[in-house]
């Protein structure tokens, strides 16, 4: 049977040159791959980032790093990790191949578009890590460019700032195309509450892009102008107001942790519901929840601010909108405790990964409720707490999810399987790891540990030095799973179309999938995750008709 | 094209949507399109009522050194342009390709008039010395500072729309001498019909904003 590696569709009609037929696929799972390999290469320049800080941080004083070095570092790690990994992260790639294998459709609604915002992301990186090789080095104000010190610094900050204006165009393509497609490609019979949760996750993101990347996309120009022409809207010397472009910024990046952890939830409510072979409990309360968060996500962003000189008023309410987004996210959490209940449980390598990231998510979640309290956030801004606290939401959460939603679906999208020792042996490294690297830093901050410094006070030294050793096994597990996939490729045994017992449509299909998913399309008159006596009710025929 | 089925257990038939030609579905996702830009010049709408509230009598006053007769003589071409833009899609949709061609010419060249009147508004005020940082301006009350940042980005950016308008009228020109865009088959110049409406929308907004509070 020949699958989308063997056969694809382009732009341009036809190529002979393989590289070629990549660049140029209009092939959603091909464009998926295409994403993946560049992320995924980035993803490994930030995390060498990341341990080369920690190598510096691990005693105290300077060792090897200028203090202006270590200030260009931090925002290279940030803006990879945020701007270039984390969010096209699970749409662009995991989202891409996946949503419409599980829609029954044949494709996205816009095949060219996708492409076009592939196109675009690598332009982006392109102009992003020009600010490298050019000028003054790369930029020093972190991955939140705030006025007026970015307007100020003679760091190569411009690159930067016009590369994150061309992210935020292919991030709102993707988004427009996601949300076509989820309302006009269903499978005939699929309600929105027959779909699997993972879309619901994706759609909701896809809003969350729509609507939120243009307002960061014009606080970002602006930001340019100010750099080039002086227009004043941020300068205070021209009467310009720099607390406007916090808000601004915060306006766009509040919704955007959603955006980054929203499909993670949504991968939670597929592997969970799998490997407990029962349905999900609450699908309805999950899918709303997700809608909702981001809903209320939108008016939450000046807990960013709590410190910034707004007013005590402003204090107030947000700091409880601030609590309010966290209900939606406990209903979550309560659902899927609930799914376990009864279920047969099998701890494969996604399923470890999925646990895992829901303790490492509850931690972030409930010191964001810590930060979101007014007086607490006084002491605590700007402290390594904060940090630690992103940390476990992005990296213990977002990343966790992301990996085990790869172990998932690595069989369907490469129709082989990886080994499950070595899968598990990575997890149980990375849990360890990333507990170790990050848990110290709460108490860091607590105690008053500053963040964005290349140096700290010899009373912290035993904190940072934990935490260097879990960057170690952080970065180690990272390979192992790096290893184990590449070795999984080679070695492999066939996967077939379905090794999880799983229900939803991906799984209906061989793997990897033909160029074209569903030789016909099924119609969907049943629920997600239907199971009995642990094995999946609904079969089709060779013609996609439902045997009952 | 035959219509592709699915068909549920007991037999019956289900009608497919084609992603490759999916009328609803690209006007829906230009809407979607369409609901970013507006989120785009929102926050700049936003960002003048902020400042126009906190200086608002500089506001005023700066608004007054603008020609409103080149503005308003601006508003209603673009007025008019959407009105010929609109009969363009109508009488695409009767058949009427060769009057609905020359309806699309017509309203490109309003557009490029507007920007003819645009570009002089722009050069008289760089003439006297107006842009930002310049020494002149510089030297002026944060408000006017303000204010003027303000209408060169408001103005430039609405500008660049225009300059994309004249783009994609063109395109559907070119389209409509290939028969890529046919009365069957309009949906190119329906989606640009509604981001002309939506440009002129932006003007008919900025236009009082800008000419009209010191008048
Ligand atoms: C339970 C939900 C959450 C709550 C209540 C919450 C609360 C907060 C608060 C109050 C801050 C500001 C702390 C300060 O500046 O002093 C913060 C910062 C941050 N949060 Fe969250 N958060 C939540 C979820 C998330 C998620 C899901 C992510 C990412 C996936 C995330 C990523 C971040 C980041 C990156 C920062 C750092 C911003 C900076 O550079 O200052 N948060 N969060
Ligand atoms: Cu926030």
């Amino acid at each position: 049977m020949s699958s989308f590696y063997h056969e694809t569709e382009t732009v341009f009609g036809t190529h002979k040159n393989p590289i070629l037929q990549w660049i140029f696929t209009i092939d959603h799972k091909r464009i998926a791959l295409l994403y993946m390999g560049v992320m995924f290469t980035l993803f490994f320049l930030g995390v060498s980032a990341a341990v080369t800080m920690r190598a510096e941080l691990f005693f105290p004083g300077p060792q090897f790093l200028q203090p202006h070095t270590y200030n260009e570092l931090f925002t290279f790690h940030g803006i990879t990790m945020i701007f270039l990994f984390i969010v096209p992260g699970i749409p662009a790639a995991l989202g891409n191949f996946i949503l419409p294998l599980m829609l029954g459709a044949r494709d996205l609604s816009f095949p060219r578009l996708n492409l076009l915002s592939w196109w675009f992301y690598i332009v982006g990186v392109v102009v992003a890590y020009s600010a490298l090789m050019s000028g003054n080095g790369f930029a020093d104000t972190g991955w939140t460019f705030y006025a007026p010190y970015s307007l100020r610094t003679d760091s190569h900050v411009l690159p930067t700032l016009i590369a994150a204006f061309i992210l935020g165009i292919s991030s709102i393509l993707t988004g427009i195309n996601f949300v076509v497609t989820i309302h006009r490609l269903r499978a005939p019979g699929m309600g929105f509450f027959k779909m699997p949760l993972f879309i619901w996750g994706l759609y909701s993101t896809a809003w969350i892009q729509v609507l939120a990347t243009p307002v960061i996309g014009i606080t970002l120009l602006l930001v340019i102008l100010e750099r080039t022409l002086g227009i004043g809207i941020f300068d205070p010397t021209k009467g310009g107001d720099p607390i406007l472009y916090e808000h601004l910024f915060w306006i766009y990046s509040h919704p955007a942790v959603y955006l980054m952890i929203l499909p993670g939830f949504g991968i939670i409510s597929e592997v969970l519901t799998t490997f407990t072979r029962r349905t999900i409990f609450g699908y309805h309360a999950i899918a709303i929840s997700s809608a909702s968060i981001a809903g209320i996500g939108y008016l939450v962003w000046g807990h960013h601010m709590l410190t910034s000189g707004i007013s005590d008023m402003a204090r107030i309410i947000f700091s409880l909108l601030t609590f309010l987004v966290a209900v939606p996210t406990g209903v979550k959490i309560f659902d899927w405790i609930a799914t376990l209940y009864k279920g047969s449980i099998i701890l494969a390598t996604p399923m470890l990964w999925i646990l895992g990231s829901i303790i490492n998510f509850t931690i972030g979640g409930l010191t964001g409720l810590t930060l979101g309290a007014i007086g607490a956030d006084i002491h605590l801004h700007d402290t390594y707490f904060v940090v630690a606290h992103f940390h476990y939401t992005i990296l213990g959460g977002v990343m966790f999810m992301f990996i085990g939603g790869l172990h998932y679906w690595y069989p369907k999208i490469t129709g082989k399987l990886y080994n499950e020792v070595r899968g598990r042996i990575a997890f149980g490294l990375m849990f360890v790891g990333f507990n170790t690297l990050w848990f110290p830093m709460f108490i860091a901050g607590f105690l008053g540990n500053p963040r964005r410094y290349f140096d700290y006070l010899p009373t912290f030294t035993i904190y940072h030095q934990i935490a260097g050793i879990g960057a170690l096994l952080v970065a180690s597990a990272l390979l192992l799973v790096l290893y184990n996939f590449a070795r999984g490729l080679k070695e492999g045994k066939e996967a077939g179309p379905n090794p999880w017992n799983a229900t939803t449509l991906e799984w209906h299909i061989p793997s990897p999938p033909p160029l074209k998913n569903f030789s016909k399309i099924p119609y969907v008159d049943f629920d997600p995750y239907e199971y009995e006596n642990g094995e999946p009710v609904v079969h089709f025929d060779e013609n996609f008709r439902r045997v009952m | 094209m035959e219509q592709e089925m699915a068909y549920d257990a007991l037999g019956n038939s289900h009608p497919i949507t084609d992603y490759k030609d999916d009328y609803d579905g690209e006007k829906f996702g230009f809407w979607v399109f369409l609901l970013t830009e507006m989120m785009m010049f929102g926050v700049l709408f936003l960002l003048f009522a902020i400042n126009f509230y906190r200086h608002s009598e500089i506001f005023a006053l700066s608004s007054g050194s603008l020609n409103v007769w080149l503005g308003g003589t601006n508003t209603v071409i673009l007025l008019l342009s959407t009105y010929t833009m609109g009969l363009a899609s109508l009488k695409m949709r009767q058949g009427k390709v060769r009057v609905s061609a020359y309806f699309v010419g017509v309203t490109l060249l309003m557009a490029i008039i507007f920007l003819g009147i645009k570009a002089l508004e722009w050069s008289v005020d760089i003439g006297h010395g107006i842009y930002p940082s310049s020494k002149i301006l510089d030297a002026k009350d944060h408000g006017e500072i303000l204010f003027f940042g303000l209408y060169f980005v408001m103005t430039g950016l609405h500008g660049l729309h225009v300059i994309f308008g004249i783009a994609l009228m063109t395109w559907v020109l070119l389209l409509i001498r290939s028969g890529g865009i046919r009365p069957e088959h309009n949906i190119a110049l329906k989606n640009v019909t509604l981001y002309w409406d939506f440009v002129h929308l932006i003007w008919i907004i900025l236009f009082p904003l800008f000419y009209m509070i010191g008048v």
